[in-house]
């Protein structure tokens, strides 16, 4: 049953204690996360724009070499970024510092863990490094994000480890309709899971393909178990508004901020609406005179690859 | 009972309103300046200092927040809360950020480091096991939590918690008057009651132990009137008898 919070294990400790005394707590992990509710997550690739970002409101930054609108443009492998820029951003502000790590690479996470970040990002935006498993997220002390399309999903992530999840969207667009598509898909399997009979969740569990134990605690807290953020694809004011009110704790904001006209101005009103967004007229206020946001790319175009379906 | 103020800017106000909830108390969220005067006590939740304070700033949110503390109304500061509350802070980012002031201490920002340095701990806390009764332990979380470095003779100290002495140099440098401490444990305060001010550098809202949520309650009900007839804090008391099963972290 319930007994441990958030995450219930088969037994105390068979899942999640290997061993290790230097581990954190999964809590302490998933404490950072819930610090971080109500907020916006900024990616940066300079010390300059990591201080725009604190100045502006940012709860964390995201700390990599290129926005993924950048890495989309540049093409070839994506990488983790190099350890001693993140350790130039981390030394710039008094914020959390992320770093993203490729899906299943292990050993850029160690890599992130020694310099210090607050979180590691496995991300579907870098190149996959393994293509049938993600990283075993318990083996380390750092907490990790990872990115998810739908419940089943989203559990999966959360039992390898995960201590936050956010939407995967198609990040670099400047295209909302996938974050939405992701963040309704999660939401509205919750909202089945809740109103199901409890002899169901078995099959449900099945045709989802999430561990049982995951599913029920989600069912029993009527939400997921952890910090849900969305991401990919957030431009304006009014994005971060419709994600908050379509139920996400926060939002990443990645290519959007620095790729627009003007990143101050429009980092604090993404800022303010996510905070007052449920509060139209303080949307109108901040949505005014912005300056150009970025320009994006329609996902109606064949071209372009979907970083969402790299991995499941 | 009259409604609690919960700082609805960023960070976890919705675990504290999930808690004064289990309680039997309405929290209301607080985004504007004019909502303050809806309430009659108010918790500041743990969460970013610097982007609660920039938010406060945009919607001048400050004026009316110190109005608050001076007008004697409880006020509760987890964390970052903490950081709203105190007179004096240190670590701070470049410029520095707005306080609201009021608590005679000096803070010390993410006095233990980043997330890699986050921890639970037992934290021993007599004057509040003797208010609320239950174990004399309470579950600490801190998540890059600050400290308090001093405090004012007029400051309750309710918990601290010892720091080797070579982590107390590595996180003040400019320190030098410490050297003689060299080799013995010095001690930071995490929790501290100074009139209708509380502060704690842990976060009580990630747990299921609702001891410092009904001590608050029952400041706040003790500046509305005498009357000494706590709150509906009967549901806490049940609860202390067990052994605590689901501690954290704990959400809606």
């Amino acid at each position: 049953m319930a007994d441990s919070g958030v995450v219930t294990v088969y037994g105390k400790g068979a899942i999640y204690e290997t061993g290790s005394a230097k581990k954190s707590s999964y809590p302490v992990k998933v404490g950072l996360a819930q610090m971080l509710r109500g907020g916006v997550i900024m990616d940066v690739v300079t010390p300059a724009q990591a201080r725009i970002a604190e100045e502006a409101g940012a709860c964390a930054v995201m700390a990599l070499e290129r926005v993924p609108a950048d890495i989309r443009a540049h093409g070839g492998v994506a990488r983790m970024s190099d350890p001693q820029l993140i350790k130039e951003i981390k030394r710039s502000v008094t914020i959390p510092v992320m770093a993203k790590c490729r899906i299943g690479h292990f050993a850029e996470a160690q890599i992130l863990e020694a310099i210090g970040v607050d979180y590691v990002d496995e991300s579907e935006v870098l190149t996959v490094a393994d293509d049938d498993n993600h990283i075993n997220k318990h083996d380390f002390q750092v907490p990790f994000v990872c990115g998810c399309r739908n419940l089943g999903e989203a559990l999966r992530r959360i039992r390898e480890g995960a201590a936050m999840i956010r939407t995967k969207g198609e990040a670099g667009t400047g295209n909302i309709v996938e974050a939405v598509r992701h963040v309704r898909s999660v939401m509205g399997e919750v909202r089945v899971l809740r109103n199901m009979d409890d002899d169901e969740v078995f099959t449900f569990a099945k045709k989802i393909a999430a561990p049982y134990d995951m599913v029920m605690q989600t069912k029993q807290m009527g939400r997921l178990p952890v910090v849900h953020f969305a991401a990919g694809g957030v431009a304006t004011p009014a994005d971060a508004a419709l994600m908050m009110q379509l139920g996400c704790d926060g939002v990443f904001v990645g290519s959007g901020v620095f790729k627009s006209g003007e990143p101050a101005r429009r980092a604090r009103a993404i800022v303010q609406a996510a905070t007052h967004y449920s509060d139209p007229e303080v949307l109108a206020e901040v949505s005014c005179g912005l300056g150009e946001a970025m320009v994006g790319i329609n996902l109606s175009d064949n071209n372009v690859e979907r970083y969402a379906y790299r991995s499941e | 009972m009259a409604l609690v103020g919960v700082l609805a800017l960023q960070g976890s106000y919705n675990e504290h309103i999930a808690v004064l909830r289990r309680l039997g108390v309405k929290g209301v969220e607080i985004k504007k300046p004019e909502q303050l005067e809806t309430v009659a006590s108010l918790i500041i939740p743990g969460g970013e200092s610097t982007t609660m304070a920039k938010l406060a700033e945009f919607h001048n949110l400050f004026p009316a927040l110190r109005e608050f503390v001076k007008m004697g109304k409880p006020v509760w500061g987890t964390c970052a809360g903490l950081i709203f509350l105190a007179n004096r802070a240190t670590g701070q980012k470049i410029g520095g950020q707005e306080l609201v002031g009021g608590l005679d201490c000096m803070v010390h920002r993410n006095f233990f480091g980043s997330q890699l340095q986050s921890f639970e701990t037992e934290l021993s806390v007599p004057e509040l096991a003797s208010k609320e009764g239950g174990p004399e332990v309470f579950r600490g979380v801190f998540i890059r939590a600050p400290a308090i470095l001093e405090v004012g003779p007029q400051v309750e100290v309710l918990a601290d918690y010892p720091v080797p002495a070579n982590k107390w140099k590595d996180s003040n440098p400019g320190v030098e008057g410490h050297e003689e401490n060299s080799g013995s444990e010095k001690k930071v305060i995490v929790a501290v009651r100074q009139g209708n001010l509380l502060a704690t550098a842990f976060h009580p809202e990630l747990t299921a132990d609702t001891r410092w949520h009904s001590y608050f309650l029952k400041m706040a009900t003790e500046t509305e009137e005498g009357a000494s007839s706590s709150i509906v804090a009967v549901g806490a008391d049940l609860d202390l008898n067990q052994p605590t099963k689901i501690d954290l972290p704990v959400f809606l």
